[in-house]
C-alpha cells in the first residue's frame, strides 16, 4: 500500500518538475516585448498628439490607461474612442471629461502666409512635422498631415494661424442611414 | 445553342420599357449652356486646360488628366468658355463640384479629326492611349476609364469578352435603342476590343425582352465568330457578376475583378465610343440617354451632348410640372432622387425618370423585420441581408464586414421584396461609407503616429548628438590643458624638446642668441671704424627707403581703385576701405619724409 502512495507522490512530483521547467522556459523564451495592451489602446486613440489629455502624446496616455487611468480624457477621439476603449477594457463607458476639452469637428491649421514672419516657432511645436518652412521664410501647413491638434496656434507671435473646420465635400460624402422613427400607424395618425 | 447557367435570387419588376422605345433615337436641340464636370467617373478629376472667354471647337480637349486613372474632358460642341466654377453635379449628395461652363455658338465646328484607317498595323498600347485621350470611360455604370480596364494585369489572360446588352433595370432603354440602331458600330467597337485583348470567345448578351435589338445585333454579327446570347429576363441579370455567372457558370471571387477568372464585361455604348475614337477620330462627347416617366408627354431615347442640363431634356420631352413628383437619375432600382433638374448629363447618365406620384409613390414607412427571409432568397449575391441589416443598424460594422458586406452590389432587390418595406440597401450603403471613413481615419492616424514617432526619435538623436559634442569639446579642452602642462614641465626640467612647439621655441632662442652676438660684433666694429660705417650705411638706407616708398604708393593706388569700385557698387565695406586708404596715405607720407631726411 505504501508503495502505491510513494509511486503516486513520485509521479506527481516528477510531473510538477517537468511542467514547472516547461513554463519557466516558455516565460523566458516567448516573452512579449512591452505591453500588448498598450499597443491596442494606442491604435484606438486618434493620434492627434495634441496633449489635451495631459500626457505628451497619444502613446503615454495609452500607457497610463493600461495602468488604470480614466478612458474619457481624449476630446479628439470623442464618444467613438471612449466606446471602443470601454469595449476593449471591459469597463463602463463614461462621458467625455469636460476638463480636458470638448469634442469638435475635424479641423486643420492654416497659416495666413502673408502675415507669417518666419519665426519657426510653430514648426517646433508641431508634433507630427506637418509644418514646412525655414527661418525668415514663409511657413505653410501640409494639410494632409495636419492632425488639427491646435499646438501651433499659441506659440505664433503674430497670431497668423487659423484652425479651419473641414467642410464635407463631394469626395468625402457618404450615405447616411435612413431615419426610422415612425411606424405605419403613426403616419396614418399624423396625416389625419 | 450556348449553354446558360443560373444565378440565385433576382426579381421580375414591372419593366415600363415600352414608354421610351416607341420612337427612334432623337437628337435634342442645343441647350443655352453645357455644364461639364471635371470628374465624371472613378479616378482623379481632370485639370482644366482652357481659360474663361476662350473659344473652343467641337472635340477639343478642355481638361486633361495628369494621373494614371482618369480621362480627359472634350468640348461637346464649339463655343466659348463662360466660366470654370462650382456647379451641382450628378451625385447622390446633391453637392457641387468644379465644372467648365460652355456656351455653344451654334456653329458646331469640329476640331481636326484624325481617324485611324488600319489599327491592326498599330501598337496595342498606342490604341489604348488613344482610347484614353479620346475620353472613353465605361458608359454602363461606374464609368471606369476604359483604357485601364482593357489592360488587365499581366498574369491575367482574358479568355471571354462579354458585351453587356442585358439592360435589366426597368425603364432604361438606352442600350436597347442603341443596339437596334447602331449594331454595326457596336460590332466594330467589339472587334477593336477583341483585337486588344485576344480572347477565345466574344459574347454579346441580350435579355429576351428586346427582340428587335437581338435581330439587329444578330444581323450585324452574321458570318463572324461573335456569339449573340439571348438570356432570360430577370433583374439583375445585367449586373456584371450575375451576367458572368449566366454565361460562364463561374463566380467572380469576393473582392476580386472579373479578369481574375479570365472574363471581361464591357457596355455596348462603350463599344461605340471605342469604335468612334478609332474609326472616326471622334472623342466621347455624347451618349444615348433614356428620358422617361409618366410625367412626360414625349418620353424617348435621346442622343445627348455631354453637359446638357437635365431640365433642358425634360422640356424637350414635354414635362408636365404639375404631374412631376420625383426626378430619378438612373433606374428605379439603383438610381437616386435628384434635388435639382439643373444638373448635367455626364458619361455615366443612362436614364432620367420623371415620375408621377402614382408611378413611384413615396416608400411606406419602415416596419420591424419579421425574419421572413425573403431578402435572403432574392439576394443575387447569396448574402445574408437580414444579418447585414442588424449589424449595419447596430453599428457593428466589423461583423457586417465579416459577412461580406462589400460584396453587396446594391441592386436593391432586398428592399424591393421586403414586406416590412425596410430600405435595406440604404443601411448597407451607409455602413459601407462608414467603414470606408473609419479605414481612412485609421490610415491617417497610423501615418500621424509614424510621423510623431519619427519626430521623437529625431529630437532624441539631436539631443544625444549635442551632448556628445559637448563631451567631445570638454575632452579636447582637457587634453590640450594636459599637454600644455606636460610641455611646461618638460621645459622646466630642461629636458629634450618634446615636440615642434618646443623645438620652435628653442630655435627662436638660438636665433636671438645669434643676433645678440652679431650686434655685439657690430658695435665692436663701429667702435673701431665709425666713418666707414656711416658712409656705407647711407646708400643702403636710401635704396631701402625708395623701395618702401614705391611699395606704399602702389598699395595706396590699389586701395584707392578698390574704394572707387566699392563706392560705385555701394558695397557695405566702403567705410573699411576708406579707413585703409587713409592709413596708406599716412604710410606714403612717412616714407617720403624718411627718404627726404636720408637724402639731406
Amino acid at each position: 500500500m505504501w508503495t502505491s502512495v510513494l509511486i503516486a507522490v513520485v509521479v506527481l512530483l516528477a510531473l510538477a518538475v517537468i511542467f514547472g521547467g516547461l513554463l519557466g522556459f516558455a516565460s523566458e523564451h516567448f516573452k512579449v516585448e512591452g505591453n500588448p495592451l498598450v499597443e491596442q489602446i494606442d491604435s484606438m486613440l486618434p493620434q492627434t498628439q495634441c496633449g489635451q489629455c495631459g500626457f505628451p502624446g497619444c502613446r503615454p496616455y495609452a500607457e497610463s490607461i493600461a495602468n488604470g487611468d480614466a478612458i474619457n480624457k481624449c476630446p479628439p477621439g470623442g464618444e467613438t474612442t471612449i466606446r471602443a476603449l470601454a469595449d476593449l477594457l471591459d469597463v463602463e463607458p463614461q462621458p467625455l471629461d469636460a476638463e480636458h476639452g470638448v469634442e469638435q469637428a475635424k479641423r486643420v491649421a492654416l497659416i495666413r502666409e502673408d502675415e507669417c514672419i518666419g519665426c519657426t516657432k510653430c514648426i517646433q511645436a508641431c508634433p507630427v512635422d506637418a509644418i514646412l518652412g525655414a527661418a525668415k521664410q514663409m511657413h505653410t501647413v501640409i494639410e494632409s498631415e495636419c492632425t488639427g491638434c491646435d499646438l501651433c496656434v499659441d506659440p505664433c507671435p503674430v497670431d497668423c494661424i487659423d484652425m479651419i473646420t473641414i467642410e464635407p465635400d463631394i469626395r468625402s460624402w457618404t450615405w447616411t442611414p435612413p431615419k426610422s422613427g415612425i411606424i405605419a400607424t403613426d403616419r396614418a395618425g399624423a396625416s389625419a | 445553342m450556348t449553354q446558360l447557367w443560373d444565378f440565385s435570387g433576382g426579381i421580375h419588376p414591372d419593366e415600363n420599357k415600352h414608354l421610351s422605345t416607341a420612337r427612334p433615337i432623337e437628337q435634342p436641340s442645343l441647350p443655352d449652356r453645357l455644364i461639364l464636370p471635371l470628374q465624371q467617373h472613378i479616378g482623379a478629376p481632370a485639370e482644366t486646360c482652357v481659360s474663361v472667354g476662350e473659344r473652343v471647337l467641337k472635340g477639343q480637349v478642355i481638361a486633361t488628366v495628369t494621373d494614371a486613372i482618369g480621362v480627359p474632358v472634350h468640348a461637346p460642341t464649339s463655343g466659348t468658355i463662360e466660366a470654370i466654377s462650382m456647379h451641382p453635379v450628378p451625385h447622390p449628395s446633391g453637392m457641387s463640384d468644379q465644372c467648365i461652363i460652355l456656351v455653344p455658338d451654334g456653329l458646331d465646328e469640329w476640331t481636326e479629326r484624325d481617324a485611324i484607317a488600319d489599327y491592326h498595323s498599330m501598337d496595342r498600347d498606342a490604341i489604348l492611349e488613344r482610347i484614353r485621350d479620346y475620353g472613353v470611360a465605361g458608359l454602363g455604370g461606374a464609368g471606369f476609364p476604359t483604357n485601364i480596364k482593357l489592360r488587365p494585369p499581366r498574369d491575367r489572360k482574358v479568355s471571354t469578352l462579354i458585351l453587356n446588352g442585358a439592360e435589366c433595370e426597368p425603364y432604361i432603354t438606352a442600350d436597347d435603342m442603341t443596339m437596334r440602331e447602331r449594331a454595326d458600330e457596336i460590332v466594330s467597337g467589339l472587334r477593336i476590343m477583341a483585337w486588344i485583348l485576344r480572347p477565345e470567345r466574344c459574347v454579346i448578351a441580350i435579355e429576351d425582352n428586346k427582340p428587335e435589338a437581338i435581330k439587329a445585333v444578330k444581323k450585324a454579327t452574321e458570318n463572324t465568330r461573335t456569339e449573340v446570347v439571348v438570356i432570360p429576363t430577370r433583374y439583375p441579370s445585367g449586373g456584371e457578376k450575375q451576367l458572368i455567372q449566366i454565361l460562364t457558370g463561374m463566380e467572380v471571387p469576393s473582392g476580386g475583378i472579373p479578369a481574375d477568372i479570365g472574363v471581361m464585361c464591357q457596355n455596348t455604348g462603350t463599344a461605340i465610343a471605342v469604335s468612334r475614337a478609332i474609326h472616326r477620330g471622334e472623342p466621347l462627347i455624347s451618349r444615348v440617354t433614356t428620358i422617361t416617366g409618366r410625367a412626360l408627354s414625349n418620353p424617348g431615347t435621346y442622343d445627348v451632348l455631354l453637359g446638357t442640363p437635365i431640365e433642358h431634356l425634360l422640356a424637350q420631352a414635354g414635362v408636365d410640372k404639375q404631374q412631376l413628383n420625383r426626378l430619378i437619375l438612373g433606374g428605379p432600382m439603383m438610381g437616386y432622387t435628384l434635388e435639382t433638374p439643373g444638373i448635367p448629363v455626364v458619361k455615366t447618365t443612362n436614364c432620367v425618370i420623371a415620375a408621377t406620384a402614382e408611378e413611384l409613390p413615396a416608400p411606406p414607412p419602415e416596419q420591424p423585420c419579421i425574419r421572413c427571409g425573403m431578402c435572403a432568397e432574392a439576394c443575387p449575391m447569396e448574402l445574408l441581408p437580414q444579418q447585414l441589416f442588424w449589424h449595419s443598424r447596430a453599428g457593428e460594422l466589423e461583423k457586417a464586414e465579416h459577412l461580406n458586406l462589400f460584396d453587396c452590389i446594391e441592386c436593391g432587390v432586398c428592399s424591393y421584396v421586403c414586406p416590412s418595406s425596410i430600405p435595406l440597401v440604404q443601411y448597407y450603403r451607409a455602413a459601407k461609407g462608414e467603414i470606408r471613413v473609419q479605414q481612412a481615419e485609421h490610415l491617417k492616424a497610423d501615418r500621424a503616429r509614424e510621423r510623431f514617432e519619427a519626430r521623437q526619435a529625431r529630437l532624441e538623436r539631436e539631443q544625444q548628438e549635442k551632448e556628445q559634442r559637448k563631451k567631445d569639446r570638454a575632452k579636447a579642452a582637457a587634453e590640450a590643458q594636459a599637454k600644455k602642462q606636460a610641455e611646461t614641465e618638460i621645459a622646466e626640467a630642461g629636458g629634450q624638446p618634446a615636440d615642434d612647439r618646443a623645438a620652435k621655441s628653442t630655435l627662436v632662442e638660438e636665433a636671438l642668441a645669434r643676433k645678440k652676438a652679431k650686434a655685439a660684433a657690430k658695435t665692436a666694429n663701429e667702435a673701431t671704424s665709425p666713418n666707414t660705417a656711416v658712409a656705407d650705411a647711407a646708400p643702403l638706407d636710401l635704396e631701402a627707403l625708395e623701395k618702401q616708398l614705391s611699395q606704399a604708393t602702389a598699395k595706396l593706388n590699389t586701395m584707392q581703385s578698390m574704394l572707387e569700385d566699392a563706392k560705385a557698387e555701394s558695397a557695405d565695406n566702403v567705410e573699411k576701405l576708406e579707413r585703409a586708404v587713409a592709413k596708406n596715405h599716412d604710410r606714403v607720407k612717412r616714407a617720403e619724409q624718411a627718404l627726404a631726411e636720408a637724402r639731406n
